[in-house]
């Protein structure tokens, strides 16, 4: 079957969801100490819709005078925060849940619409985790002297948060949940590009009845993150996104008190074995690098295929590969999004430029980009080394460096040899195989015959320069305690 | 004095005290040395002045050790953990002279810094097996997987042992890092350095593989400025550091996001709870598909 026979087997006729179910107004203030107010100098800034360009709202936007003012909201609200009992808390985050799970149609479509993800993920992924985030950390409040931290922990105060956009609400939810349930208060800057869902998150506080100030909002760039981090009354910082930022961060809190987390980026390793079900293994390598575009810190970005099968599953991947349709993020059978921003996309552009001067294979299966919005056609190279900078730099798109090894020693080897340890996975039906692998295996996260899948009891973080803490399960706690 | 008892006064032997690195004894590569002395000022011994190169030597040691130590059952570093209590016992003598020299202790005090220390060995040697029960689990994740979290330990560990508790806070620093299957280059007291080498004697002989714990002595900032910095560490104990010496420490630390624990007060007289096991431990989280039995009894 030629290319273009197979693609036109799968045409869809198109599928969108609808807009109306959400109403996004034309503009947003800061959400601090209960109340939308505008910035103290005023300023304002645009999100766009990555898929369009079109222009979704105006934001106002957060300097260091905000911030300074968000943190004393906080502290004021944390001395009754905390007193309250952990049942109170508990049935605080509960009702979050619930009206996330209430709204979580309208939330998905809004996601859909900031971040350029398709509605198929944000529908079945992101709203549900969501959901189930404060659905779990509601249910620690008042359990908080059973989970092995010693009796009575306590909160360690004002928490700063900020998060990244590439699961913009569920990071919200994976910073948060866990802040409020411990007793701390909340200062959560939203990334620049996609402040739309955490500002909703006001609302839905609001409708909780929270008590004001103990979750402030703050739309803003890198320079409100940066006030946050080093405001004096935090207590602790946490922060999910680039190596680079949290090497910042860590530069900034020395010699403070402040407890911190960080969940930074990644370089993951898929490593298919020849005794691998090769369907389901194409499946797994598809989710793992495309899923999300590709920008997703945990992402499975270097497939280590075992030479003996490595034609037999490249064909099989790209075949897949032109089965994937790419488009309008609305439309329910998307399968690739539009990319975040345009600034990603060029950070995308010009490291695939960069693998394809260093000398590795490029290609890209049949597929029209939309003429406006931020798009990047799904990628993979093959000829990579372990030298490359495709191999070794993490890109945050959908780019997969394919290497290949003999043995299950050089597997490990390859896949160890990064600066990273976030995420990693195995394929192969012997389950000796995949228990000696992933014990050798440097990263926190590690999927066997699967791949990038999240679950609120379930601890997540990186070895090495990935980060550290965890977020998830009862190990989540921690970072929240005063232990 | 007669000539007789002037012929029994016998002139001791003093021990040339070395620097411990990958289970042998070398001087410092700088040939350098410093005067240790007692609280009095009395000259105890000329000890090592260790090297920023020394302290790189301690870094591929204790790297080049960390596969077999971290490999090895939990069970199997419990045994040795106590066999250094074991040989600590043994040595009890020696160490109380050493300590009251060093700390200006009575022999009675001292003998309790000592026997503390022993018993700390035998505290962590007990939690090698149950740190990872204690810890780790089974995560019921909403899905047909099985969901396992473990702790593994977090590689190279630098420890700056405590100043003023030459010997019981060093055992407490570097006992729990080892305990979990980390490697570690501990810098001793700089006042005080003599038990710790003495202690690298006791560890040599313990069936502790060489180069899981490499023991320098020298100016603590000098020593630790490179380590701090090291792409090939991966944590840093900064429990004898002063607080300037700690910013400094911890800006260094965050070229490759070393966890870094800060100096705290800690009483080293009291049980400790879990947190320097903790401290140097990786969650890793691993997940296996269970498939699901069909009506019809099949297996996925």
């Amino acid at each position: 079957m030629t290319m273009e026979k197979r693609s036109s087997a799968f045409e869809y006729a198109p599928a969108p969801e609808s807009r109306s179910v959400v109403d996004i107004a034309p503009s947003y203030g800061l959400f601090i100490d209960g109340e939308f107010t505008e910035a103290a100098d005023g300023r304002v800034f645009k999100t766009v819709s990555p898929s369009t360009e079109e222009v979704l709202s105006e934001v106002a936007r957060a300097g260091a005078e905000d911030v300074d003012r968000a943190v004393r909201a906080a502290r004021t609200a944390f001395v009754k925060w905390s007193a309250l009992p952990g049942s109170e808390r508990a049935k605080y985050l509960f009702r979050i849940a619930r009206i996330i799970q209430e709204r979580s149609r309208e939330l998905a479509v809004l996601e859909t619409l900031d971040n350029g993800k398709p509605i198929k993920e944000t529908r079945d992924a992101d709203l549900p985790l969501v959901a189930a985030h404060f659905f779990y950390y509601a249910g620690w409040a008042d359990k908080l002297d059973h989970a092995g931290f010693g009796a009575d922990p306590r909160p360690l105060g004002v928490a700063g948060q900020v998060i990244p956009w590439n699961f913009p609400l569920l990071m919200l939810a994976w910073k948060i949940a866990p802040a409020l349930a411990t007793g701390n208060t909340v200062v959560l800057k939203p990334a620049e590009t996609t402040p739309l869902s955490a500002l909703f998150f006001a609302d839905i506080c609001r409708q909780a009845g929270l008590p004001r100030g103990v979750v402030n909002i703050l739309p803003g760039y890198g320079d409100a993150g940066a006030a946050l981090v080093e405001h004096p009354d935090v207590n602790k910082v946490a922060f999910t996104g680039s190596t680079a930022v949290g090497k910042a961060i860590a530069r900034q809190v020395a010699g403070s008190h402040k407890k911190v987390t960080l969940e930074l980026g990644g370089k993951g390793a898929n490593i298919v074995f020849d005794d691998a079900p090769v369907d389901q293994a194409v499946e797994g390598i598809v989710s793992g690098i495309f899923f999300n575009q590709g920008q997703v810190c945990c992402a499975g970005s270097r497939l280590l295929v075992q030479e003996s099968i490595q034609d037999e599953l490249l064909d099989s991947l790209k075949r897949r590969l032109s089965t994937l349709r790419l488009g309008d993020p609305l439309d329910k059978n998307t399968d690739i999004g539009a990319i975040n921003s345009a600034e990603q996309l060029s950070r995308i552009t010009s490291l695939v430029e960069q693998g394809e001067s260093e000398g590795a294979e490029r290609w890209s299966p049949a597929c029209e980009l939309p003429s406006s919005g931020y798009w990047f056609a799904p990628t993979l190279f093959t000829n990579v080394t372990q030298a490359h900078t495709i191999a070794r730099d993490e890109i945050f798109g959908p780019v997969l460096s394919v290497l290949s090894f003999r043995t299950p020693d050089e597997a490990v080897a390859k896949a160890n040899n990064s600066q990273y340890g976030l995420s990693a996975g195995i394929w192969s039906e012997k389950g000796s195989r995949i228990l000696a692998v992933a014990g050798k295996l440097r990263a926190g996260v590690i999927w066997s015959n699967t791949f990038n899948k999240f679950d609120p009891t379930s601890p997540f973080g990186g070895y090495k320069e990935s980060g550290f803490g965890r977020e998830g399960g009862r190990h989540g706690l921690e970072a929240y305690l005063d232990v | 004095m007669s000539e007789k008892s002037e012929r029994t006064a016998r002139l001791s032997v003093f021990k040339t005290y070395k620097l411990y690195v990958g289970g042998k004894f070398p001087r410092s590569e700088s040939g350098r040395v410093y005067e240790v002395t007692d609280s009095k000022g009395n000259w105890l011994a000329n000890a090592p002045l260790a090297s920023r190169k020394d302290a790189r030597d301690a870094v591929v040691a204790a790297r080049k050790a960390f596969g077999g130590w971290s490999g090895a059952t939990a069970y199997n570093r419990g045994q040795v953990l106590y066999r250094v209590a074991e040989m600590l016992e043994g040595r009890r003598e020696q160490f109380v002279r050493e300590v009251a020299d060093a700390e200006g202790l009575s022999k009675s005090k001292a003998a309790a810094v000592v026997d503390a220390a022993v018993d700390r060995w035998v505290w962590y040697a007990g939690w090698t097996d149950k740190i990872a029960q204690v810890v780790g689990g089974a995560n019921p994740v909403a899905g047909p997987f099985f969901n396992l979290s473990t702790p593994e330990p977090t590689g190279v560990v630098t420890v700056l042992a405590p100043q003023d508790s030459s010997f019981l806070g060093l055992v407490s620093v570097i006992a729990p890092v080892i305990a979990t299957g980390n490697t570690v280059v501990v810098i001793a007291s700089e006042r005080s350095p003599l038990p710790a080498l003495s202690l690298g004697e006791v560890l040599a002989t313990s069936d502790l593989p060489g180069g899981v714990v490499n023991v320098l002595t020298g100016r603590t900032a000098e020593i630790a400025a490179p380590l701090a910095s090291h792409q090939d560490v991966n944590a840093i104990d900064l429990a004898g550091a002063d607080a300037e010496l700690a910013r400094e420490l911890e800006v260094a630390a965050a070229d490759n996001l070393k966890r870094v624990v800060r100096p705290q007060a800690v009483d080293h007289w009291e049980t400790p709870g879990i947190e320097r096991l903790t401290a140097f431990l990786e969650t890793k989280t691993v997940w296996h598909p269970t498939g699901a039995l069909g009506a019809a009894g099949s297996s996925y």
